[in-house]
């Protein structure tokens, strides 16, 4: 490690111009041209989010008028998650690790893999276009009918953005499916792959069979609201409940979108921090994989109060529950893979650590949301906001920085600095759970979400949710600044920083543009330590 | 059933500390224990074991069923109002509140009830989804534009409790807020009484009849040309296709304003449709009226 240097030729700097760039086909660079997407928009989306928290520190709505703050949270969730949450592990840390962990030189499409950036961008820019020509104020949720008949803003460019945004998240799935299938280097069988491919793959299905769903769904909105079709206005003969149905068919599997890849991530970051094959690998990856079928019957756990019948919330109840029980195969794994590990305390575990805590609570409050008693009381309060934040924010976002930060090496070839990266990683833990957990008592006290302004006696535990907030923005700044920094001045990684196994780790850092030198020949499972171990210390 | 509620959901507070607790220590406990020493120092080659895969997901599964039994009985208890109940019909509107007593008394964002009576909301919206949400009472339910949705609540202490609309619903939507007014049943009866200009909700329901001449058709005597809606209410009604349908709330307001959807065995499509004549209040107080036609034999033994 001492005499580390940069491999003279990779994917980095094969080529320095823009045009190298935008018509580049290397899934290394279109996992770059992702980065930088999903970076602004989450940042847009986090600006919105200071905005809301700002507002709900005093009860009354006095900082934006009350249009201004419901298009605030709108758009807040829509950038989110359209735009962030579901295509960030897959297209960042997925199209830069599917191909390499498998041993292939790109993606099975690399021209498509680039055109989904592309509409991914368009989509992006329409709906960055409704924002700044005066916004969207129906929820990220489009309910029908406010947003087909009540509604006065630019309800039809937002959903034609998420409808053009739908066609990425399908090209990709389409790409790692196909990859996955016909791609994989001699002797690297299903079983042997990193759990990492398993999430992806169960991703991929989902996206590639759900997506449809939405893109249809808002079209049916734009076209009730430009033609007066009658299809969920009751004034046209419509079913407003109707829409809920189609837009939770996908939504709901969307949340698994968004959570699955981190889990994947997960996998991976115990394995390498542990130095220790994943606890129970097939149940692992079979968990994915019924995550991904159970999570397409479970969409009316968002309707039990919206008038569906008794016998049909039911069944979506006990659905629910089900679900809930790969996860938690997944959460015991993990915690059993670091029993006789070789546990690290680097950045990446930390993160993995943090999602391990984070999203346990927030499943195990998903169980009060399944159970329809204490749902009808919880739902559509902030509970609800605290319990889905604690999956997409503690749960993805913990998953893909820390899959940023072990990866981080790879991609850039150079190492950040690890003290101010811990202090970033305790600083959005704290930040978090401060934001977040005061939203649950909250919630079980009554205040119902979408809010400008709220009875007095609900301030105290909003004053902590907006400090804490300011805490977490802090918190994502910071690895901004060292992560930029380390690409001029990080130490040099050398091809494995961590000490661990996996393909990814035995080619150099930055890796050349095709992958590896060789097409590499797998002979070996998946987290494979003990070839290489030495002195086994119980 | 606010307690049968809570008891559920600190049973789920307590559950969620248990399991976080377990992880949280399982995790920091290996983290300290086996933290690595040296730097080329590799975990132990363990690959899984069977025996305790089934153990976490056996034990997980028989206790999320027994949350599925518990909750779901909790929500059937919910759904069921008892038989008797005291109605009070609601209409949502971008922004406000509005109540409809049967006795006639009307108000906006204030819901005045008696203490120890079982309540029964009968709610639907002129415009889109609005939501009721009781917190005090661990109610609530959407309310819905062209259909009648339900709840029930028994209130048991005297006071003031806040009632919100819980589904987002446009502008001024954290505005459209209320308050339930639990009263003593002797007070409520004063209040009640203390000012209905326009009679009970029937009567006006009796009125629009007339006014818009449903009686030339709808006779008591069966020699009308629509059917006899006397003691309709609650009944089963053959239709011309053969189907049945129970006569509640939603029935009579869709043959208001779709006549034609379901026709009653042995009678013509002929009734116009009163879609857009009428309003959601007058819509409840025909409702009303036509619930408050008894059959002639059941009203003379009364």
């Amino acid at each position: 490690m001492a005499t580390v240097v940069l491999p003279p030729r990779h994917y980095l700097n094969d080529g320095y111009g823009i045009k190298s760039w935008l018509l580049t086909r290397d899934h290394k660079r279109i996992a770059l041209l992702y980065l930088a997407g999903v970076t602004f928009f989450f940042f847009v989306g986090g600006a919105m989010a200071v905005l809301i928290r700002l507002e709900l520190a005093t009860p009354a709505g006095d900082l934006v008028s009350d249009e201004t703050y419901n298009k605030l949270f709108t758009m807040h969730g829509v950038m989110m998650v359209f735009f962030f949450l579901i295509p960030a592990i897959p297209s960042v840390l997925g199209n830069f690790l599917v191909p390499i962990m498998i041993g292939a030189k790109d993606l099975a499409f690399p021209k498509i893999n680039l055109l989904s950036w592309y509409i991914y961008i368009v989509g992006g820019l329409f709906t960055l276009y409704s924002l700044v020509t005066g916004g969207v104020d129906t929820g990220w949720t489009f309910y029908t009918p406010f947003s087909t008949v009540s509604s006065t803003t630019n309800v039809i460019s937002t959903a034609l953005g998420i409808f053009i945004t739908g066609f990425s998240s399908i090209l990709t799935g389409l790409n790692f499916i196909v990859t996955i299938h016909r791609m994989r280097a001699p002797g690297m069988t299903w079983f042997r792959m990193p759990l990492f491919l398993w999430s992806t793959y169960a991703t991929s299905l989902i996206n590639v069979l759900g997506t449809p769903v939405i893109a249809i769904t808002v079209l049916l909105v734009a076209v009730e609201r430009i033609f007066h079709f009658g299809f969920f206005n009751p004034a046209l003969g419509g079913d407003p409940v109707l829409f809920q149905h189609l837009f939770w068919f996908y939504s709901h599997p969307a949340v698994y979108i968004m959570v699955l890849p981190a889990m994947g991530v997960i996998s991976e970051l115990v394995a390498g921090a542990c130095r220790k094959p994943v606890f129970g690998y097939h149940f692992v990856a079979f968990a994915s994989l019924a995550i991904a079928v159970l999570g397409f019957l479970v969409w009316g756990h968002h309707m039990f109060v919206a008038g569906q019948s008794v016998y049909a919330a039911m069944i979506f109840s006990i659905l629910s529950f089900l679900v809930a029980i790969p996860s938690a195969v997944k959460v015991f794994n993990w915690t059993a893979t670091m029993w006789k590990g070789a546990v690290s305390w680097e950045t990446p575990m930390l993160y993995a650590y943090g999602f391990i805590g984070l999203f346990t609570i927030g499943g195990l409050t998903g169980l009060f949301l399944a159970a329809i008693g204490v749902d009808v009381h919880v739902t559509d309060t902030y509970f609800i906001i605290a319990h889905f934040h604690y999956i997409m924010v503690g749960g993805t976002i913990m998953g893909y920085l820390g899959g940023l930060h072990y990866w981080w090496p790879k991609i850039s070839g150079r190492l950040y600095n690890e003290g101010l990266a811990k202090l970033a990683a305790g600083i959005i833990f704290v930040g978090f759970n401060l934001t977040f957990f005061p939203q649950f008592i909250v919630g079980y006290l009554g205040m119902p979400r979408r809010y400008h302004a709220y009875p007095p006696e609900f301030q105290v535990l909003n004053v902590l949710s907006s400090a804490g907030a300011s805490i977490l923005g802090v918190g994502y700044l910071i690895p901004m600044v060292y992560l930029m920094w380390s690409l001029r001045y990080g130490r040099l990684a050398g091809s494995n920083p961590w000490g661990v196994v996996g393909l990814e780790w035995t080619t150099t850092s930055p890796p050349p543009t095709e992958n590896f030198t060789e097409t590499p020949v797998v002979t070996w499972d998946a987290y494979d330590y003990p070839a290489r171990m030495e002195g086994h210390v119980v | 059933m606010a307690s049968r509620v809570d008891n559920l959901f600190f049973f789920l507070v307590g559950l969620t500390i248990f399991f976080s607790l377990i992880i949280a220590g399982t995790i920091v406990y290996c983290a300290v224990k086996y933290h690595r020493k040296r730097p080329d120092q590799v975990g132990a080659r363990i690959h899984g074991g069977l025996l305790l895969e089934l153990t976490w997901t056996v034990i997980p599964l028989m206790i999320t069923m027994v949350i599925f039994v518990w909750g779901t009985s909790v929500f059937f208890a919910m759904s069921r109002p008892p038989d008797e109940t005291l109605n009070i019909y609601v209409v949502g509107k971008q922004w406000m509140w509005k109540f409809q007593h049967l006795d006639g008394q009307r108000e906006i964002n204030e819901l005045h009830v008696p203490v120890g009576r079982p309540v029964k909301l009968i709610m639907t919206s002129e415009d889109v989804i609005h939501d009721v949400f009781v917190p005090a009472f661990r109610v609530k339910a959407d309310v819905l534009p062209g259909r009648y949705t339900n709840i029930w609540f028994e209130p048991t202490k005297p006071g003031r409790y806040r009632l919100f609309c819980a589904e987002y619903c446009g502008t001024r939507h954290s505005g459209m807020i209320g308050e339930v007014v639990v009263m003593d049943a002797t007070e409520f009866q004063t209040w009640l009484s203390g000012g209905a200009p326009e009679g009970s909700l029937a009567s006006t329901g009796a009125k629009l009849f007339q006014d818009l001449a449903c009686n030339t058709c709808h006779r008591p005597d069966a020699q009308g040309r629509g059917p006899v809606l006397e003691g309709l209410f609650g009944k089963t009604v053959q239709l011309q296709n053969g189907e049945t349908v129970q006569a509640d709330e939603a029935y009579i307001r869709e043959s208001i304003l779709t006549p034609s959807a379901k026709i009653t065995a042995g009678f013509q499509p002929i009734m116009p449709t009163f879609q857009g004549l009428v309003t959601e209040e007058q819509l409840l107080a025909l409702v009303e009226y036509v619930k408050s036609l008894h059959a002639p034999s059941q009203a003379q033994s009364r």
